[in-house]
């Protein structure tokens, strides 16, 4: 009982008598803890909604089977239903509407429509059937009948009843709201209707996007698969609702653990913080730790102390931690939605759920890390000779051995080997991991490099003046570096990564703006309404278009999904005229695309972005094969482009063999070059009086840039938030270090006032010594992050999102910043000295404390 | 009392730092229980350095320190904290008393560790006369006063033996005087040994016999000697 009466005193005593350093700490564990458990919280809810909407979508089924392309043949239906092991095989056929009216800027502005077969979808999908009003039961299967989620029903502002016009390439179609639907996922914008309506009235007549199988009792699973897929030609897929699960998983991957690792730097910038408040204040509290070994403490009870003491930091911490991680959630999924602005989990409005267990795993986390940055010092502490450790001063001896340079070097190097091995399941394990060591090593080397530097400088300045304030300054931070070493590593931390993510944003920005003007160098871009697997502009429609007035040079274009790995997302294929001599005329190649000459005759060329060599080791001068057509046909990769619009991969060919292959004649895509002279608008006003003038959307180049950087900056917003929270709780940590030496120091402030140096120089003097060292933390910051930035760009990007960039720095802006931080690190010292040389200082000299 | 039972024996103790400095070699002696001693020397001799080995706060290089029957041993740490815990009290020249605790509470620290009634702690205070301060903190005494919390400190749990290291070096000579007066009769008054370093005839005067550290080994100092 004495025992814990004693450990109180102690630790209320420290509270109370530095209660900004306190402040800080809980601070930086806390905003560590919220970043982390927030972006976790916003991710599980996301992917768990999506997961349940998807799920409700495949209902019960044991299988589907779909087609590498969006639809297929309808003849294959009687073939499945009539299967020995099938008990029920559902149709379906899937349609994404545009909704007019709706701006086609709204990143969902489509509508899904599902066509079912009422009778055999209520046994698989039941949850999928519409309901219709009391005494109009036909409806579910008249022509003109749909029915809809009530999300959707909200979104469109429609009520049973209403009329509801939709459009599918250059058709508008009246349909009529015949009610809501048995069950739907809540937040989830669906429509059902009878899929013989739906496609007669969409114009699909005789396809099906897929078909719902549930077998028979005791059919063997696994071996009914293998035998479907040997059946059915190679176009189809037989697919199982974990393989949709999965899909959407790898679909959102990269961002969700890039989030995450951000979550964790900012985890690890708190855990640091904490890590240099305890080191600092652990030797501070030197002598008295002393003390108490005399009085007769034992190691173990300092050590438990010190531990104490940090476990409860730890706690509060993180207490604090988990209630803003989760306002934090809450207000992030309100204003962004549940991809933070990614465009990943579009169709749904995920709510928080919170998750006891991982609450509790981040709360662990908090607090060991914070036991971690307590244990070393406690430590040291523990083990320090009391005898020595009473005399004052001799915390820079505990110090010492923070001299040696060799675990930071090691650290490097270690780092500068990881950065060259390959991705751990299509992950950049080994970059975060060599960020981390790099971070690490750096803040290692900051002691013995204090020292280097400065006394460096002390000697050179020695020889050039005789300044007495500067010497001073100069003096201390070459004689007692390391705790400035470790006041530094704050900023240091904060700043690098700071820099690192500036320099990676701007990279990207700067080559995606690059991207979008060579990507998009026609004056006018016409499509219809719905871009994906919509059958678009007939033969006679590109024929009416073509001969338009004022058109100086016409491309047609037909882009459409592939599934080449059911377990992946789809890709898209885009076929269009393409400058085969020269194919960095049409898109923007990176290097070692094949010579025409070494194309043969016999293969089709094909151009594939970045993620087809990644993602299924498409490289130059492969002969593949893609579901495009029933024969056999050779396809050879003529070169790689950039694209940073589909991270799942996208093929480029030629429209000429595209329509040779598959004799398909629609596009649903023009671009149109003016000739001078004309506007935009002029062109756009006759296209619209065409007869189907009505349906078309027109996107002028500059508006898709801008649209696309708007995204772009709208998904980076989350991380300059989680930067500048970073900044701050370092900066924070500067203050509370700079001022806690500055009262160390109260005594030495007497000295050299009593020998009658003022108070302006003092102050200035302080200034001087928190302006160089802050200069110097920030040149170091420099080239960590520097380098924390090349390993961004050149190998965590292209491993996690398979796109690579340039390397654009933005000098301007990170000469601001670095000043902005000098700035504040020299006032910072100021303030705190101002405070320390504010009493009656000349009276400290005396007294020993 | 068994008089003539040695609170402290020293037995042939060398001490040798690490940068190969020797300090002691082959020292011994004994003092017995309830003898106040002054140790004089001149700066460097080892002084310090003895008290820290008598406290078990360094290790000697050869040689054995009995206290009370019972020898410390150069592993266990645990028993030469519980040593000094239970059975020593100090007093410093730079007085270490902790800057956050309040007065009483600084003098209760032992009792605390050795799980004794607080109630001598208030005792104490007012035997040093400092009644009516106890929730003061040190930043808020002079030297002297803070030298008179750290002796209140060192006898509060009825420490056997009082070490001392300069303990007025920091004070003035009326203040010293003061300290030193209260310090033998608060160590006679409870009992115990007591051992004073100090640079001071006036000090060392103040204990019951003195003692020259030097380079031959420690020896009493007759008073006609006196320097
Ligand atoms: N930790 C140490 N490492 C190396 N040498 C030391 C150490 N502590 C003391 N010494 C040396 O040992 C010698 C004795 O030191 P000690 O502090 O015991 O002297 P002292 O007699 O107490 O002197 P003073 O009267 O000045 O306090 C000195 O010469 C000192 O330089
Ligand atoms: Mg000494």
């Amino acid at each position: 009982m004495s025992r814990s009466l004693l450990s109180r005193w102690l630790l209320l005593g420290e509270w109370q008598a530095h209660r900004l350093q306190i402040v800080v700490a809980l601070i930086a564990i806390a905003l560590g803890i919220a970043m982390g458990f927030s972006i976790h919280l916003i991710n599980t809810a996301a992917v768990n909604d999506f997961s349940a909407a998807a799920k409700s979508l495949s209902g019960q089924s044991d299988f589907q089977v779909r087609a590498t392309q969006p639809t297929f043949d309808e003849m294959l239906y009687p073939l499945l239903a009539q299967h020995e092991s099938v008990a029920v095989a559902s149709p379906i056929l899937e349609i994404q509407a545009a909704v007019p009216g709706v701006p086609e800027t709204d990143k969902n502005n489509t509508l899904k429509i599902l066509g079912i077969d009422v009778y055999h979808a209520a046994a698989v999908t039941p949850d999928l059937v519409g309901v219709p009003a009391e005494g109009r039961a036909f409806d579910m299967l008249s022509d003109d009948a749909i029915f809809l989620s009530p999300a959707a029903m909200e979104w469109l502002a429609v009520k049973q009843g209403d009329q509801l016009s939709l459009r599918l390439g250059t058709q508008t179609v009246a349909l009529r709201v015949a009610g809501g639907l048995v069950r739907a996922h809540a937040g989830q914008r669906i429509a059902v209707m009878d899929i013989g309506a739906a496609q007669w009235r969409f114009n699909h007549v005789g396809l099906l996007s897929r078909i719902d199988l549930k077998l028979k009792q005791g059919v063997n699973h696994p071996s009914f698969k293998a035998a479907l897929e040997e059946e059915l030609p190679v176009q189809y897929l037989v697919t199982e609702t974990v393989d949709q699960e999965r899909r959407i998983h790898n679909m959102s991957r990269a961002y969700r653990i890039n989030l995450n690792v951000l979550a964790l730097v900012a985890l690890f910038t708190g855990a640091f913080l904490v890590f240099s408040t305890q080191v600092l204040s652990t030797l501070r509290r030197r002598p008295h730790f002393a003390l108490l070994r005399v009085l007769g403490l034992t190691r173990n009870q300092i050590l438990l102390q010190i531990l104490r003491e940090g476990g409860l930091l730890g706690m509060m911490g993180s207490l604090l931690g988990l209630g803003l991680g989760y306002v934090f959630a809450a207000t992030a999924l309100h204003v962004y939605g549940g991809d933070l602005g990614g465009g990943f989990f579009p169709e749904i409005k995920p709510t928080i759920q919170m998750s006891p267990l991982a609450a509790l795993l981040f709360f662990i986390l908090g607090v060991s890390v914070t036991l971690l940055g307590s244990l070393l010092p406690a430590w040291e502490a523990a083990q320090a000779h009391p005898a020595s450790a009473l005399k004052s001063g001799s915390e820079e001896m505990a110090l010492a051995k923070l001299r040696t340079p060799w675990p930071a070097l090691i650290c490097l190097l270690l780092a500068a080997v990881l950065t060259h091995l390959p991705p751990v399941a299509e992950l950049p394990l080994f970059g975060y991991f060599a960020i981390a060591l790099l971070l690490i090593g750096g803040i290692a080397w900051m002691p013995s490099l204090t020292a280097l530097f400065f006394s460096g400088l002390f000697r050179v300045f020695n020889r050039l003046t005789t300044g007495a304030l500067a010497t001073l300054a100069l003096a201390r931070l070459a004689n007692a570096p390391q705790q400035a070493a470790i006041a530094l590593g704050g900023v240091l931390v904060s700043f690098s990564l700071m820099v690192a993510m500036a320099i990676m944003v701007t990279s990207f920005r700067i080559s995606v703006e690059d991207w979008l003007t060579r990507i998009l160098p026609a004056d006018l871009y016409v499509r219809t309404e719905v871009r994906q697997d919509a059958l678009g502009f007939t033969l006679q429609e590109q024929q009416e278009i073509a001969a338009t007035a004022s058109i100086e040079r016409i491309d047609f274009i037909r882009s459409l999904q592939l599934t080449l790995d059911p377990a992946r997302p789809t890709v898209t294929l885009i076929a269009r005229p393409i400058d085969q001599a020269d194919p960095g005329h049409t898109l923007p190649m990176i290097d070692n695309a094949l010579n025409p000459a070494e194309i043969p005759l016999e293969a089709i060329p094909i151009w594939v972005s970045e993620a087809m060599v990644d993602l299924y080791d498409y490289q130059v001068g492969k002969r593949v094969a893609l579901p495009l057509s029933e024969a056999q046909q050779d396809y050879i990769v003529a070169g790689v482009w950039r694209d940073y619009g589909r991270q799942y991969g996208a093929i480029q060919m030629q429209l000429t063999d595209y329509k040779k292959i598959t004799g398909e004649r629609h596009v649903n895509e023009v671009a149109l070059w003016l000739q001078a002279g004309v506007a935009p608008e002029e062109m756009i006003a006759s296209l619209k009086a065409l007869p189907f003038g009505e349906s078309l959307t027109f996107w002028q180049p500059n508006v898709i840039r801008a649209i696309s950087l708007k995204i772009f900056d709208r998904s980076f917003a989350i991380t300059y938030l989680l930067e500048l929270m970073a900044v701050g709780v370092g900066l924070l940590g500067v203050a509370a270090s700079f001022s806690a030496q500055a009262l160390r120091r109260v005594k030495e402030f007497g000295m050299l006032r009593h020998i009658g140096v003022t108070r302006g120089q003092i102050y200035r003097m302080l200034a001087l010594e928190g302006g160089l060292l802050a200069g110097f933390g920030i040149t170091i910051g420099f080239l960590l992050g520097g380098s924390i930035s090349l390993i961004l760009i050149f190998i965590v990007n292209p491993h996690s999102f398979h796109w690579t960039m340039e390397l654009h720095p933005p000098w301007q802006w990170l000469l601001i910043m670095a000043l902005a931080m000098m700035m504040a690190a020299a006032v910072t010292a100021l303030l705190a000295g101002r405070h320390a040389v504010a009493g009656n200082v000349i009276r400290t000299v005396k007294e020993d404390w | 009392m068994m008089k003539n039972t040695a609170a402290l024996e020293l037995r042939g103790i060398s001490k040798t730092y690490a940068n190969g400095r020797q300090v002691l070699s082959d020292l011994s002696y004994a003092l017995a229980a309830g003898e106040y001693v002054a140790i004089m020397g001149e700066s460097g001799v080892g002084k310090s350095t003895l008290l820290n080995l008598i406290a078990g706060l360094d290790i000697p290089d050869t040689g054995e320190i009995w206290v009370d029957g019972v020898v410390l041993s150069a592993e266990d740490d645990e028993a030469a904290t519980s040593l000094r815990r239970r059975d020593f009290g100090f007093v410093f020249q730079a007085f270490h008393v902790l800057p956050h605790l309040t007065l009483l509470q600084n003098v209760a620290l032992p009792l605390l560790l050795n799980h004794l009634p607080f109630d001598r702690a208030q005792q104490m205070l007012v035997a040093v006369g400092l009644q009516g301060r106890e929730q003061d903190f040190p930043r808020q005494l002079s030297g002297g006063e803070l030298q008179r919390v750290a002796i209140a400190r060192a006898l509060v749990h009825r420490p056997r033996l009082v070490l001392a290291d300069e303990p007025t070096g920091n004070l003035d000579p009326d203040t010293a005087q003061e300290i030193l007066q209260l310090m033998r009769s608060e160590i006679k008054a409870n009992g115990a040994a007591g051992i004073i370093v100090t640079h001071s005839q006036a000090a060392a005067a103040t204990a019951d016999q003195i003692l020259l550290l030097s380079k031959t080994g420690l020896q009493p100092v007759l008073s006609h000697q006196r320097v």
